[in-house]
């Protein structure tokens, strides 16, 4: 047992940090409020090898373990929850299921210039009918001549904007159900590709999403992932690390949201001193505070019983789980602490409890975790 | 990073969640009906160690460390609250003579907290104006030529009646905190009695009483540490001992969890075990994900403790508050997945439920815990640390 980091996990914690309060802080509140993609910062982080954490070097990444990678997503989450998810989706959700299962021609092609961050990649598993019941996917891929022709819409797309390869998952063999679903990798430049309008989201504005269309995508069958009918298996696999990420997404946006609110506690007076010495605040920041390690420690126990290679699906889901319903409590009450003041945008906290909410969304909704832990919790009851 | 118990540590878990299996549970629930103290039980915990967990081998201890300590108290836990409370406060008393205690003293009560023979070891610390607020104490210790005279009572003091050894806290000097000392006092000393043995919710294996002091006199040698520091000695004591609580209640939780994710697999309604239903699912998920995080948090708190350095005090109040309350909720959750079996006596869920209540009032109340978390938060802010 040993709760202290390594020097590199110090080192890479302090690295996020330092970037993110210089480059990633300043901008988030503007970015916010005009949706602006935040491109320079994107380059920057590929500059720091921070879009292909877990890679290993020699394919492009920067070989470090998921417990890294938990920490930096966490450090520039805090400074702006936006630009998380664009270095999430593109780490978990594409580089690391190309690694896991692409071909060293694959790997070639796609993952390398994606864990540089040359290229920027998304993950289409949603459907405008179908999210948490992945299974019933109506986009279909169906076998031609010169390969297999795509059909359908996804939704939600996170990334789909900017990005330059998609993952995208549709149905290969209708009758096998969750074994008849296959994972592509599509060129956003195919002919038959295009994009809905992008979604008017709640918070984490300056991450773009939106619905990507499907007519008659012509790709060849080198371009599938894995082989026939794996497509659920990765997405689930995938999905299993994706969830630390949010996790540590959330675990940024939650230390935000305590930080601004323990400042402004100690600075804001009422009844004759400041309201950090009022019981009823010194209660909400305690709570705060706990629930915040308590996610901590989940996340960084998935992420470190992924990096030992032992099974980490169930730890995954209650790190993403906790985590991501914690950030919610604690940015409301950051708002609640800051009274009228959390109410507005002249004040950070606002922003942070509406970049929460998508948390216990996205990568498996709070009811799909709960379902995977109680799934696992019972099978070790037998 | 490295979240696995070691070897040594593994060992000593299977080996105690086999004799709590075995031996503490079997009679736990007649324990809790009749009100019986595990006089004999705890002779067999000494034997394995469990009573001098954090004492060097030198004054008969088995020194496992802090860490091995919080998962003894889990699995003792998970058995019999009562018998774990019992053992937590016994060897937070032994810790802190050892940590406080001259050589005479250590050599004195040591051998005996570790061994049995002074088992338990309580902590006379609460009166009754007097519970969350210590610097307030009233009860008096006063110099005279042959030590000092005593008067005053103690509540809620786990152990009394069965003590070995008292760890009490008085007045020597001026009001507040700085007046305060602390005191070793034995079993049998003149003018020390217990008076009334509470009835409680729960944890009816432990005893709990008043301690009435009339005129006690002890020597001079019973001073624990110098005078003036009993206030520190009782909370650096209870720092260590909401590890303890942390660690028993995550036990009691656990406990609750496998009752109720056992009756919810062979409970059929509307044509399925209702551990299909996702209401059922959804209790069951919430409730182990917060015992785990819990563990996580006491964890945490016992590592830092065994490694030394700054005590590990925010982080300590953390798994206190955090342990307690979601064994709270969980042996809550376990009692309605019970339904009407889970009121019922027949089923041991109302016993953890009972049982768990007081973890989140002894060794510091929720509310402390809070102020306590708080202040740690707000003084690094202060400093300029920021938010960790």
């Amino acid at each position: 047992m040993d709760f202290s980091l390594t020097e590199t996990q110090q080192l890479i914690r302090e690295t996020a940090r330092d970037f993110a309060r210089q480059e990633v802080a300043p901008g988030a509140a503007e970015r916010d409020e005009t949706h602006r993609f935040p491109a320079e910062i994107v380059r920057q982080l590929a500059a720091l090898g921070f879009m292909g954490v877990a890679i290993p070097e020699e394919l492009g990444g920067s070989g470090l373990d998921p417990l890294c990678y938990v920490l930096a997503m966490e450090e520039i989450s805090r400074a702006c929850a936006g630009t998380g998810v664009i270095m999430s989706v593109n780490n978990s959700l594409v580089c690391d299921p190309l690694h896991a299962f692409g071909t060293p021609e694959q790997h070639e092609r796609w993952l390398r210039p994606l864990a540089r961050g040359e290229l920027l990649g998304c993950f289409g598993l949603s459907e405008p009918g179908t999210g948490s019941d992945a299974v019933n996917l109506k986009t279909t891929a169906k076998q031609v001549d010169g390969g297999y022709l795509l059909d359908g819409t996804k939704n939600f797309i996170t990334n789909a904007p900017e990005a330059d390869l998609a993952l995208i998952f549709a149905v290969t063999d209708r009758e096998k159900r969750h074994k008849g679903v296959s994972c592509f990798l599509l060129p956003m430049k195919t002919p038959g590709v295009s994009l809905g309008s992008h979604d008017k989201k709640v918070g984490i504005r300056c991450s773009h999403s939106s619905p990507i269309i499907l007519e008659e995508v012509l790709l060849p069958a080198e371009a599938m992932l894995g082989r026939p009918g794996d497509g659920f298996r990765i997405a689930m696999a995938t999905l299993d690390g994706g969830r630390i990420g949010i996790a540590a997404q959330a675990l940024g946006i939650a230390g935000a949201a305590l930080a601004a609110a323990a400042s402004y506690a100690q600075e804001r007076t009422a009844f004759g001193k400041p309201i950090a010495e009022l019981q009823a605040i010194q209660f909400m920041l305690a709570d705060m505070a706990t629930e915040l390690d308590a996610a901590r420690l989940l996340t960084y126990r998935a992420a470190w019983l992924k990096g030992a290679g032992k099974r980490y699906g169930k730890e995954a889901a209650m790190a993403k789980l906790f985590a991501s319903e914690a950030a919610s409590r604690i940015a409301s009450k950051a708002i609640q602490i800051h009274g009228g003041y959390g109410y507005v945008s002249d004040y950070p906290a606002e922003r942070f409890w509406r970049d929460a909410r998508i948390t216990e969304i996205y990568e498996g909704t709070s009811e799909i975790q709960r379902l995977v832990i109680a799934a696992n919790f019972l099978k070790e009851l037998e | 990073m490295d979240f696995a118990l070691d070897e040594e540590q593994q060992i000593l878990q299977r080996t105690l969640r086999s004799f709590a299996e075995k031996r503490v549970a079997a009679e736990a629930a007649l324990r809790d009906r009749q009100g019986l103290f595990p006089t004999a039980l705890l002779q067999e915990c000494a034997a394995l160690g469990l009573t001098g967990m954090l004492i060097p081998e030198q004054y008969g201890g088995s020194a496992m460390g802090a860490v091995a300590y919080s998962l003894a108290l889990t699995e003792i836990g998970r058995a019999c609250a009562g018998t774990a409370v019992t053992l937590s406060v016994s060897n937070m008393v032994a810790e802190a003579i050892l940590r406080w205690g001259s050589e005479s003293q250590r050599q004195e009560y040591l051998p005996g907290l570790c061994d049995g023979a002074l088992v338990p070891g309580a902590f006379a610390l609460t009166e009754p104006e007097c519970g969350s607020d210590p610097a307030g104490l009233r009860t008096r210790a006063t110099r005279v030529p042959e030590g000092y005279r005593l008067s005053g009572e103690k509540v809620f003091c786990t152990s009394a009646s069965h003590a070995g050894v008292f760890l009490l806290v008085a007045r020597t000097g001026a009001a507040g905190g700085k007046g305060l000392s602390a005191f070793l006092i034995p079993r049998g000393q003149p003018g020390l009695t217990v008076t009334r043995v509470e009835e409680k919710l729960g944890q009816h294996a432990s005893d709990t009483a008043t301690v009435c002091l009339d005129d006690c006199l002890v020597d001079a040698g019973a001073l624990l540490g110098p005078e003036g520091a009993g206030l520190a000695i009782a909370l650096g004591a209870l720092d260590g001992g909401r590890i303890g609580i942390g660690s028993l209640a995550l036990g009691i939780g656990q406990a609750a969890l496998l009752a109720a994710g056992r009756y919810a697999l062979q409970r059929v309604q509307f044509g399925k075990p209702i551990a299909e239903h996702g209401a059922i699912q959804a209790k069951l998920a919430d409730c182990a994900t917060e015992l785990e995080a819990a563990q996580l948090l006491v964890w945490r708190a016992a590592w830092l403790k065994e490694r030394g350095g700054a005590r590990p005090t925010g982080e300590a109040a953390m798994a206190k508050l955090f342990a307690t309350e979601a064994a709270s909720h969980a042996c809550d959750e376990a009692l309605q997945i019970h339904g009407g079996y889970g009121y019922s006596k027949d089923f041991p869920v109302e016993r953890y439920y009972r049982d768990v209540r007081v973890t989140r009032l002894y060794e510091g109340t929720s509310e402390i815990q809070r102020l306590v978390i708080a202040r740690k938060l707000l003084e690094r802010v202060g400093e300029g640390q920021g938010v960790p």
